[in-house]
């Protein structure tokens, strides 16, 4: 600045001066400012060409490198280390005195091939020092090896493991992204994908950092996979209050995780993911808006493959799959071999910047006629540059202009690199305040394009904050104000289609829970539900699936029984359109968690239109959700009578093979709940059902096992029925599924397990033959479940009905695991486990042994509850119990006797009996003590 | 007969009269035999809406032709009106929009011409809209849009060009594009059928070279 400035002076000087050499002089002055110039700029090329490395960099490298060192083989590094925990405020570790030298720090570095390496980062570059000198950690800090420019440089050059394996990681990274692309079904399961989640500035240049893109983008499509279970369960909602991400659903994990989120640990990796995803988005965003990369043709076509396959599952509560996309750059690749379209569209997006209204008209229209669907073109369009300028149309005054780019966006917001694009370039705001136009075509497409862009979490955020879901909901209020009754035509027909594209809109959107209130703040059910009174199928069907995505809400199912919703649901169903069809079957089977609506269903018919869809197996989604409808409405007696009549359950037992999991879990969860009745237990094992469900017992679908436990213990209720399982070895089936890792499907193949030992022939030899059996059972009393534990102590009490097993599992310790229990408050705990008392009395000296470990004080406060069943289990545990003196005092202490007086006057005839026994036990031993104490 | 007739038309009662009283300049009272306009204009425009129409003709008339002797409206009385009511600009389609005005080709619009052409461009149905915006686009009268004449219409439809020769080389290939676009035989010019047909499949089409009919925004409101 200072010599800029002095130049000038000097130029000043030059020219006041009236000399008629002034002229010579000045043209010296600018050519010596010149040549200065020239000199500067030369050597500021040289200068630049020596890089200096700064502590963020060198900071970053390490972290980095960190993550991929460790033991084995597939590690880069086996460690590597500060040689000094404290790092000064300009973050180096190197002392003062060496910082002053350009040292930022030390690392000892051990590769896999060589000896540990002691290295000096310095602001020059990376070499080797001397070396720890001594135990204090003491440096020789001598240069004994040539400057590299950075660390991987250095590691690269000194140990060829470390290179080798470096350039694996980057293959077998990309390769496990692509091959996860192509099946996402499939997505493997590995577990270095939770390693590196440290976010890079991305300032950092080293190929590592594409590494670490790489790994974090496999690690995202990772999430495809439990969103690719579809269909977020009823639980969603709730699993995501407990993730405290009320406002950023990110429904992949939770729709599987369902249940156990709540009870379990298990809803860290969703929170955390997510959290992830949050700092990777923000990463992509400031990448995004570098560069606007284009996509090599291959990878581009993947990318769009699965955006399509994304486009068919709409229905699937989470299309967030696709947010997890980043367009990689590969620019000059691309240019390679452009195709055609690319120039033409370059030339139509000039005249869009250069032309006049006109102009601009013309070459929107022509920039119509290209194939949008491709994707070449959609890009084509971005990479010159022509997004921008269809967003900045959207913001002027000439409606055609609008239509034009509109209809232009429409179509190329299918591609979801297009769509980060729009929201990155601000599109949204735009499209948001479009819908307040007067113009009704106007407002249709930018309905539609929201409809589009909208199917990932940042675009349906900004719609919300844009107060794009007000704007939404309104428009679907055109097609009720506008025309008098009188007409014929009750909607006018522009009218309907600005209401159906609002829909669309309010369906993508819907997909967010904050979406969800929103919608419901403004007022949306009760036009959603007035919509849903038309005949227009195009209309009906995002209307439906926007129905169907809130019901996950307690809110919505409540407003969609007020709003006499059910009805029009049941009556949809009865359309001809398979998707349609669908979507109500879901919006039922989300709302008939709740028993008023599972009657509403059966009220207005709804249960043979639902049992006569079961018999076209094609359509596998509609089958799902038609199979899922009827589990939920099976879940009333009544809804499973109608079922039998119109012949569903042995429609459903043809269902129990070559299904999709989805299907299965539906199919197995419905027939869990007609078995519940004995007619239909009867039905199901004539059908040859039971085959079928013991073959279930197999799999890995968490949810699927525990329908199928369910069903088969269901089943189990019949001797008949218990017999083929046995045969099938179903019951050791059940009994290996008490290892299973989710406490749900322990729980649930513990309650099957109890009516299999009950109803089996010669249950307890049976019992006994399971190697380690009885002693699994017995552990699982430390689970931390109170379902887990309710299952147990019922199971337990059915296996102490044998006097050997009751022996061995006396043996492995149930005395004290059961007294532990006893003080709980759940009363379904405290039921199961009193009758495994009660039973567990029976033994040697057990009685004994359960007054030792405290349990008798505990029981009698049972006898508060207000559970009868609670009551009849606690007497009848406590008379056992009162067999033994010590006990009777006990309770005699607790207060038992003025408790169990008042059970003896109860209506349960076990009850009072137990009730009886006890206090006279307790009254014989106080009798038997006064005798002894006056003789 | 012609009364049922009327009223089929005036189902449509909009905000149009408004408009129409907006130009009402004053009060004109002329004695004029409406029936004969009535027949050629029931389809489209209401009786009193003729009527309102007629009296701003005759305003307008007077306040142009004051010195000239003339019943009606000359050519540039007529691009006044269209700049300061309709907001046009471009001096070459302002005088096409007074051609299509002008059927009987005197050089002045009379009332017949005006109501008529006025009930195009007001309240005009897709299909009149179409014609009237392709009588406009052809000159020479031969029923063709030729290439030279896209090129005419086109020509300041570019900005921000450094050079002359490269706004002509722009023009040009805009032409290119638009035939390309329009011209389905592929004879190098575009046939009324050309336009109906790619109009009708994108209506954005309509005013392809330039705006000839009054604002969309007044349009849909």
């Amino acid at each position: 600045m200072k010599e800029d400035t002095s130049v000038v002076n000097i130029l000043d000087k030059i020219t006041k001066e009236e000399d008629p050499a002034s002229e010579i002089k000045m043209k010296l002055g600018k050519l010596l400012e010149q040549l200065d110039l020239h000199l500067l700029n030369h050597s500021l090329r040289h200068i630049s060409l020596e890089i200096r490395l700064n502590p963020t960099i060198v900071k970053n490298d390490i972290e980095l490198l960190k993550h991929f060192s460790g033991k084995g083989e597939q590690t880069v590094l086996e460690s590597i280390d500060y040689t000094s925990d404290y790092e000064f405020s300009n973050g180096c570790r190197a002392p003062p005195w060496r910082q002053i030298h350009g040292e930022i720090c030390y690392v000892l570095v051990k590769p896999h091939d060589v000896e540990t390496l002691c290295i000096t980062c310095s602001a020059e570059g990376v070499f080797l020092n001397g070396g720890k000198t001594n135990d204090e950690g003491e440096i020789n800090y001598e240069r004994k090896s040539e400057i590299y420019k950075d660390l991987v440089t250095f590691l690269k050059e000194k140990s060829a493991k470390f290179s080798e394996n470096m350039s694996k990681q980057d293959v077998r990274f990309s390769e496990e992204w692509k091959k996860e692309k192509e099946e996402p079904k499939e997505a493997p399961k590995k577990e270095e994908a939770a390693a590196p989640r440290k976010a890079l500035p991305a300032s950092s240049k080293s190929m590592l950092e594409k590494n670490q893109i790489n790994f974090g983008k496999s690690q995202m499509t990772k999430r495809l996979e439990p969103s690719l279970n579809w269909k977020a369960t009823i639980d969603f909602k709730e699993t995501m209050l407990n993730l405290g991400l009320a406002g950023n659903p990110d429904p992949g994990p939770a729709a599987v995780l369902g249940k156990e989120g709540k009870e379990t640990g298990s809803s860290h990796p969703g929170r955390h993911k997510s959290l992830l995803r949050d700092i990777q988005e923000e990463k992509r965003g400031g990448r995004l808006e570098r560069s606007g990369p284009p996509v090599s043709p291959g990878r581009a076509q993947l990318i769009h493959k699965s955006a399509e396959k994304i486009e068919e599952m709409i229905s699937e509560s989470s299309s967030e799959s696709e947010e997890d996309e980043e367009p990689p750059d590969h620019r000059q690749e691309a240019n390679a071999d452009l195709p055609s379209e690319y120039w033409q569209i370059q030339k139509l997006v000039k005249y869009l910047k250069g032309g006049n209204q006109t102009a601009t008209v013309i070459a929107l229209c022509s920039m119509k006629d290209f194939n949008l669907a491709q994707e070449t073109c959609q890009l084509a369009i971005r990479d010159v540059g022509g997004l921008e300028v269809l967003i900045n149309l959207l913001d002027t005054d000439e409606v055609k202009c609008k239509i034009g780019s509109l209809k232009i966006l429409k179509e190329i917001s299918h591609n979801p690199q297009i769509r980060r694009n729009i929201v990155d370039l601000g599109g949204l705001p735009i499209l948001v305040n479009i819908l307040d136009s007067p113009h009704k075509s106007l407002k249709c497409l930018a309905a539609e394009t929201i409809a589009n862009v909208a199917k990932f979490r940042r675009a349906r955020r900004a719609v919300r904050r844009h107060g794009g879901i007000t704007k939404l909901v309104a428009l679907l209020d055109c097609a009720q104000n506008s025309g008098e009754p009188a007409q014929s035509s009750l909607y006018d027909a522009r009218d309907v289609e600005v209401a159906r594209c609002g829909a669309l809109a309010l369906w993508s959107c819907s997909k967010s829970y904050a979406n969800k209130e929103a919608i419901r703040r403004a007022g949306g059910i009760l036009l959603l539900a007035g919509l849903l009174k038309t005949s227009h199928e195009n209309m009906l069907i995002p209307v439906v699936g926007t129905l169907q995505e809130c019901a996950s809400e307690e809110n919505y199912r409540a407003a969609i029984k007020a709003e006499r919703i059910i009805e029009n649901l049941v009556k949809n169903l009865n359309s001809e359109n398979e998707q349609l069809q669908e979507h109500c079957a879901m919006a039922i089977y989300q709302c008939a968690e709740d028993k008023e609506t599972r009657d509403l269903v059966r009220l207005h018919g709804g249960l043979k239109p639902l049992a006569s869809l079961l018999n076209n197996t094609d359509n596998k989604e509609r089958l799902a959700a038609v199979t899922g409808a009827i589990w939920k409405c099976s879940i009333s007696k009544e809804n499973v009578t109608k079922f039998r009549e119109y012949k569903a359950i042995e429609t459903l037992v043809g269902l129990l093979t070559d299904q999709p999991e989805e299907v299965l879990v539906n199919v197995v969860g419905a027939l869990g709940e007609c078995c519940q009745e004995y007619e239909n237990r009867v039905l199901v094992r004539k059908c040859g059902g039971i085959q079928p469900l013991v073959n279930l017992l197999v799999g890995i679908n968490q949810t699927l096992l525990v329908n199928v436990t369910k069903a088969v213990g269901a089943c189990a209720v019949e001797p008949e029925s218990m017999m083929i399982i046995d045969r099938l070895d179903g019951v050791r089936l059940l009994w290996s599924l008490l290892k299973n890792p989710h406490p749900d499907v322990k729980a649930s193949a513990a309650w099957a397990l109890c009516p299999c030992i009950q109803n089996a022939k010669d249950a307890g030899e049976m019992v006994r033959s399971f190697v380690g059996g009885l002693e699994l059972v017995v552990n699982l009393l430390k689970s931390d479940n109170k379902e887990v534990l309710a299952s147990v102590c019922a199971a337990i009490t059915n296996i102490a009905k044998d006097q050997e097993n009751l022996a061995v599992i006396t043996d492995h310790g149930v005395v004290p695991l059961l007294s532990k229990l006893a003080n709980t408050n759940n009363d379904k705990l405290r039921r199961h486990l009193a009758e495994a008392i009660s039973r567990c009395c029976m033994w040697g000296r057990n009685r004994v042994t359960f007054g030792e470990y405290k349990a008798v004080a505990p029981l009698v406060r049972y006898l508060k509850s207000n559970d009868a069943n609670v009551h009849r289990a606690t007497a009848q545990a406590l008379y056992q119990l009162s067999e033994d003196a010590d006990n009777c005092i006990t309770m005699h202490e607790n207060g038992a006797v003025k408790l169990l007086l008042d059970m003896v006057g109860s209506p349960d005839q076990d009850l009072q009996e137990a009730a009886a026994g006890c206090i006279s036990n307790i009254r014989r031993l106080a009798l038997a003590t006064e005798k002894a104490r006056y003789t | 007969m012609s009364y049922f007739l009327i009223t089929r038309a005036s189902s449509t009662i909009g905000t149009r009269s408004c408009l129409v009283n907006y130009f009402l300049l004053d009060w004109c009272t002329r004695g004029l035999s409406l029936s004969c306009i009535y027949l050629y204009f029931y389809f489209a425009v209401k009786k009193s809406e003729v009527e309102c129409l007629l009296r701003v003709f005759h305003s307008l008339v007077e306040k142009a032709n004051v010195r000239l002797n003339n019943f009606g409206l000359d050519r540039n009385a007529f691009r006044a009106i269209l700049h300061s009511i309709f907001g046009m600009t471009d001096d070459m389609l302002m005088n096409r929009v007074f051609f299509a005005f002008d059927k009987d080709n005197d050089n002045c619009i009379n009332a017949k011409e005006w109501v008529k052409g006025l009930s195009v461009f007001l309240r005009g149905t897709f299909e009149e809209k179409l014609k009237f915006c392709f009588e406009v686009y052809y000159l020479n009268g031969d029923g063709y849009i030729s290439r030279e004449e896209i090129f005419d219409m086109l020509k300041n439809s570019l900005h921000q060009q450094t050079s002359e020769e490269e706004t002509d080389e722009g023009i040009k290939e805009l032409v290119d594009i638009t035939l390309k676009k329009m011209d389905y035989d592929n004879d190098g010019k575009i046939s009324f059928a050309d336009f109906e047909k790619a109009v009708k499949e994108e209506r954005l089409l309509l005013e392809v070279f330039g705006p000839r009919l009054p604002e969309a925004k007044v349009q849909c409101q």
